[in-house]
């Protein structure tokens, strides 16, 4: 039996007052982009550190390829290359000594070679032997890229890689990050950009207050929500309809539909109350409509994908 | 384990899905961490290193001249200014080695990249050894340096007639403050209780340990209160490499900084293990 890439078993963690995790369990299997999503608070980081032996969970388990994150910590780090959301460097080093450091921690010497080839992917030749405090944002997230790669982990985390990153950057860096999942790596990415999530992982988690409240494919998520969504700026909507409200955005109200034939029943009960309609559009599902509707949800059970979601409240 | 072949740094990105890494030597991973350590303190050494020299050599050039001649020690055996060396030798090995390993974790956990070393498969024992070695050379590199500017102007002291002692108490010493320096380090969340552990605990007890004086030259009560202060065996013990002359039997004050090292030791392996304040 092949391991999972990563497992975790009903983790939970509690700070002070905040249960940041509450039975969290999930497996990603080898070579899968896996997205973790989910509001600011919902746990995404907690469950990162504890993958990453930063912090350690009150109860559960996790592993790493099958090495138990806490028991048998050495494999598991060797196997895992994290890059933090916080944009952190030591500032005594230049950009090369930061990746030798780095590949020394784990134990690996004269990796000059394949020094030279991360920052040759990640455009930073021409800076190797510039001091980090001289890097901009952009660069010094993609030594952060450079330092979780350093070991060859089979398996990888970023923690919103691309948080104040420009567009072209961005491009650039999920252009490489999905060239190390062709060529085998797991990919882990917590992110707030949605339609990047839609785009780029196979397979979704969404948290919710420190629980699981989905877990399925990308493809699955987007049509058990299927359907479309209508926008409308009308001067009022029926009350039976105002659960439907997915999003407002000043005067835009974006109604979730389950299937074309309720446009039907949707424009029926506007002229049933004389209500004008001064702008209506059709779109389809997106990663975004789901992730909404799934938090507005009030105890969100999206699916029984998730086998903690399930368990209801205590 | 996994064996040590040639590295792979010419192999193309990936391909790694399954197992990880050739090439690296579990050794290695903390011998790295103490090179950077070295490394952080002497890209800076001119705070690091020259600075702590010349204040030393400022307190000898001005209490020499004070006290010279009014002031012999040890019943007259010892001029003032030969007694004094050592004492400066000493306080600044252990205000070193305590700045350096306090100083590198305080500021690695306010700017963050702590997790730099939390990440590797680095053990209790080797964040303690990377740490308290690396702390111990910077400590011992400014005790030479200071010795060897004071030396200048006493070239007498040079005819040491217990050196090996001197040498194992700079040792110990220095490796006591290097740890507290990483206990200190560990426990603060700020810059001003790294410097509240040095301005209220590491410098009083510096110096009222007999850096400046002998305690016999003290009232009773305050030489009964200083063989509670473990840095005076410290630089009561190296002085006696010194002068072979001391205070206390060196023996007795090896043990005591023999037995502090070991406690000290022990209770920060095991806090690094629990990963106390680390990976809360």
């Amino acid at each position: 039996m092949s391991a999972a890439a990563v497992e975790v078993i009903d983790v939970a963690r509690r700070f002070g007052a905040v249960q940041a995790l509450d039975g969290v369990s999930l497996r990603v299997a080898p070579g899968e982009f896996f997205g973790l999503l989910g509001p600011n608070g919902a746990g995404k980081t907690t469950l990162i550190s504890i993958l990453a032996g930063l912090t350690r969970a009150d109860r559960g388990s996790a592993s790493i390829l099958g090495h138990d994150v806490v028991r048998d910590f050495r494999a598991a780090r060797r196997n895992l290359g994290v890059v933090p959301q916080e944009l952190v460097f030591d500032p005594f080093f230049t950009v090369r000594e930061t990746l030798v450091f780095q590949a020394g921690y784990f134990g690996l010497r004269k990796q000059g070679a394949w020094i030279d080839e991360i920052l040759h992917h990640l455009d930073l030749t021409s800076k190797a032997n510039a001091n980090m405090r001289s890097l901009s944002g952009g660069m010094k997230r993609r030594v952060l890229v450079g330092q979780a790669l350093v070991h060859k982990p089979p398996v990888i985390v970023l923690d919103e890689p691309t948080a104040g990153v420009d567009v072209e950057l961005r491009q650039n860096l999920w252009a490489f990050i999905r060239k190390l999942n062709t060529d085998g790596h797991t990919i882990i990415l917590t992110t707030h950009y949605l339609e990047e999530a839609e785009a780029l992982c196979n397979r979704i988690a969404m948290l919710k207050a420190g629980r699981v409240v989905a877990l399925d494919t990308t493809a699955n998520l987007l049509s058990r929500f299927a359907g479309l969504t209508c926008r409308l700026v009308v001067p009022a909507l029926p009350a039976a309809w105002q659960s439907r409200v997915v999003r407002r955005e000043g005067r835009n109200l974006h109604v979730g539909l389950d299937n074309p034939a309720q446009l039907e029943t949707l424009l029926a009960a506007l002229r049933e109350d004389g209500i004008a309609i001064e702008e209506m559009a059709l779109a389809e599902t997106d990663l975004e409509q789901v992730f909404l509707r799934i938090m507005k949800q009030p105890d969100a059970v999206a699916g029984g994908a998730a086998r903690s979601a399930v368990r209801g409240e205590p | 384990m996994i064996a040590a072949g040639p590295p792979q740094g010419d192999r193309p990105l990936g391909g790694a899905a399954r197992s990880a890494v050739r090439g690296e030597q579990f050794s290695y991973g903390w011998v790295t961490l103490f090179y950077k350590e070295i490394l952080r303190f002497w890209k800076v050494s001119f705070q690091t290193i020259a600075a702590p020299v010349l204040s030393a050599l400022l307190y000898l050039l001005i209490f020499s001249h004070v006290l010279e001649g009014r002031l012999t020690m040890y019943d007259g055996r010892v001029n003032y200014t030969s007694f004094l060396v050592p004492g400066l030798v000493m306080m600044a090995t252990l205000q070193n080695s305590f700045a350096n390993s306090s100083s590198s974790l305080i500021q690695s956990k306010m700017s963050g990249n702590l997790i730099f070393v939390l990440l590797p498969p680095l053990s209790a024992l080797d964040l303690f050894a990377a740490y308290v070695l690396g702390a111990m050379v910077r400590g011992l590199v400014v005790g030479a340096g200071v010795f060897v500017v004071t030396v200048a102007f006493n070239p007498g002291l040079l005819s040491m007639p217990h050196p090996l002692w001197a040498v194992g108490f700079a040792l110990l010493g220095s490796a006591i403050l290097s740890i507290l320096g990483l206990l200190a380090g560990l426990m603060a969340e700020k810059f001003d209780q790294v410097s509240a552990f040095q301005n209220f605990v590491i410098m009083p007890l510096t110096f009222l340990s007999g850096v400046f004086y002998s305690i016999h030259s003290l009232p009773p009560f305050w030489q009964a209160l200083s063989h509670f202060n473990p840095f005076f065996y410290m630089i009561d013990g190296f002085r006696f490499g010194f002068f072979g002359i001391s205070d206390v039997a060196p023996a007795w004050s090896f043990a005591v900084v023999a037995a502090a090292a070991a406690t000290l030791s022990a209770l920060t392996l095991k806090l690094l293990a629990n990963g106390w304040k680390l990976r809360p």
